[in-house]
């Protein structure tokens, strides 16, 4: 059971990545691989703070803020400086590598003493469930930081989600969503696009660092790898969302990709169980990705073909 | 109101493919002018409109537009002046958006973008109202993607986008050329409504010589990065669409000699 409560928290934690990704990829169709260095970045940053006694709410702000940072020289390197999307995401991405084991000063931070989200979602379950360590759910035996821990993540998730659907309805969302389906049109109304898109991967990237912190908080470490596949994981979620909600209006694609990002992990916790070689894991993560990039493009020619030699046959 | 002072482009200088795009044009509009363009493929017509829009810097010259010098004004600055209308139906609109939001987004051209909601329940009635004059029965079907409507849906709803705020000058780049022949009257109807309704200054190029005999006030023509004929005033009065293709047959002609001169000095002295 505990195996399948921290599967769902991380695929909660996760899902702020997801929703990241979503932003760089769906929404500008920028494929941003600063991702793997937003999730460290994000994860050091708020590992340090939380090592000097800083507030984890605040920690997770500067998480947010640093990733964004992040973000935003990507897309500075892509609008100003002309370098291609992958690129420039991949200069920012090694340049963090340097970055985030200067801010560690080491390459593994342990937060097990430390005051983190993980102790704040303690005290929440035990406020939420009384005082026992352990509670009952549906006959299950949770632990209380478990409980807590997946409550108040879900939390998280849910108010990150909320905020950003409120975002893409207003003015400046709009735009920046504008910026993405179509940018001669955008700029010809008088938005600047660049701007829009520094702004926009300073949010996604922002959202990806928070996921980097939460997950370092929930592990109880930080580690200078721990961004390694990320990008294919959030896009992974991605795709399994939309394929759930089967629909491309952003409320359900939100959500669904919140959702595909705790199936996801909860399908990776299973087959782990059964003996998949955690090692095969980010290859497997990337075939999936592949065949799902791949395949419809794929099953659709493979159906044309079969309709041709019909139509030949009739003629 | 617009005012191009001795404006040059060339694209590529330097390499094979130089084109010399815009050669020292001059054109002045009034308050209130609709300045037709005609011209050959590649005699700078839409060069012309895209280097007002500023799509990009002219090489020489100046641009100035109610009064403000916009030469080195960057694109996304000059639409707070003006609005466009492309010849790509798909140009003009964010397909995976609503009519709505597209509408909304056309309602703050040239204005600081916040965090107001975009879709408020005033600017929502306002622009079912104005969506129903188009009488394409789209009021009704403002939270669909515009990405599910005809070429001719879209560029209506372009036009009313462009013109929604009012703007110092409004361009038209061949704008009905992608179009069926049905909508593309209905697009020509749509902007000769509006461009009177509002008195608007405009700008628009096409090949139809019978929009070019049908609408506004003066028609230039023209060829090789230059202006070759101005008609306005008296000239424009009573132009037919035959008086054009004339000028279209002599400018062929000329060039036809051209060649075949330089192919007899070429014999002669080379």
């Amino acid at each position: 059971m505990s195996l399948f409560l921290g599967a769902m928290t991380i695929g909660l934690i996760l899902s702020l990545l997801a929703l990241g990704v979503y932003m760089s990829f769906r929404v500008f169709k920028f494929p941003d691989i600063t991702a793997e260095g937003s999730v460290t970045f994000g994860a050091a940053v708020s590992a340090v703070l939380l090592l000097k006694g800083v507030n984890p709410g605040v920690s997770l702000v500067a998480a947010f803020a640093a990733g964004a940072l992040a973000g935003a020289i990507t897309g500075i390197l892509h609008t100003k400086c002309k370098i291609n999307e992958l690129l420039a995401g991949i200069l920012v991405m090694t340049a963090l590598y340097s970055v985030n084991l200067h801010v560690m000063g080491k390459s593994n931070i342990p937060l097990v003493d430390a005051k983190s989200t993980g102790t704040v979602a303690e005290s929440l379950g035990a406020w939420l469930f009384g005082q026992s360590t352990d509670i009952n759910w549906f006959g299950w035996e949770v632990s209380i930081r478990d409980a807590g821990m997946l409550v108040s993540m879900f939390a998280v998730v849910a108010a990150a989600a909320f905020i950003l659907l409120v975002f893409f309805r207003t003015n400046l969302g709009t735009a920046i969503r504008a910026t993405g389906d179509n940018p001669q049109m955008i700029r010809a109304l008088g938005v600047d696009v660049d701007i829009m898109m520094i702004l926009g991967l300073a949010i996604s990237n922002g959202l990806i660092a928070l996921a980097g912190a939460l997950l370092a908080q929930y592990q109880g470490f930080a580690d200078v790898q721990m961004g390694i596949g990320m990008m294919v994981w959030g896009l992974a979620s991605v795709i399994i969302g939309e394929a759930l909600v089967g629909s491309n209006k952003q409320g359900l694609v939100v959500t669904g990709t919140i959702m595909g990002s705790v199936l996801f992990r909860l399908l990776v916790a299973i087959a782990l169980r059964w003996g998949l070689n955690p090692n095969d894991l980010k290859l497997i993560t990337a075939v999936f990705v592949f065949a799902a990039l791949v395949g419809p493009t794929m099953a659709r020619s493979l159906m044309k073909q079969g309709g041709n030699q019909s139509s030949g046959r009739t003629v | 109101m617009l005012e191009i002072t001795n404006i040059h482009k060339t694209f590529h200088p330097g390499s094979i493919n130089e084109v010399f795009a815009l050669q020292d044009v001059s054109l002045t509009l009034s308050e209130g002018d609709f300045l037709i363009i005609i011209g050959t493929n590649g005699s700078g017509k839409s060069t012309l409109l895209n280097a007002v829009a500023g799509s990009f810097i002219t090489d020489q010259g100046k641009i100035s537009l109610s009064g403000q010098d916009i030469t080195k004004w960057p694109e996304h600055k000059r639409a707070s002046l003006i609005g466009r209308v492309f010849q790509n139906p798909f140009s003009g609109t964010a397909p995976t958006m609503t009519i709505a939001e597209n509408l909304s987004l056309a309602a703050r051209r040239g204005k600081p973008r916040g965090f107001g909601w975009a879709l408020d329940k005033q600017l929502q009635s306002e622009l079912r109202d104005r969506i129903r004059t188009l009488n394409m029965g789209l009021e009704d079907r403002l939270g669909n993607a515009i990405g599910s409507l005809s070429g001719g849906q879209r560029q209506a709803l372009t036009l009313l986008m462009a013109s929604w705020l009012k703007p110092d000058l409004l361009l038209l780049d061949e704008h009905t050329a992608a179009l069926d022949p049905k909508s593309a009257d209905q697009v020509i109807r749509l902007t000769k409504e509006i461009v009177e309704k509002d008195r608007l200054t405009t700008l628009m190029v096409t090949h139809s010589m019978q929009q070019a005999v049908h609408l506004g006030n003066r028609i230039i023509m023209m060829h090789k990065g230059q202006i070759l004929h101005d008609f306005k005033g008296a000239s424009r009065q009573g132009i037919r669409s035959e008086d054009l293709l004339h000028r279209f047959e002599e400018v062929r002609r000329r060039e036809q000699v051209d060649v075949r001169v330089a192919e007899l000095l070429q014999r002669m002295y080379v």
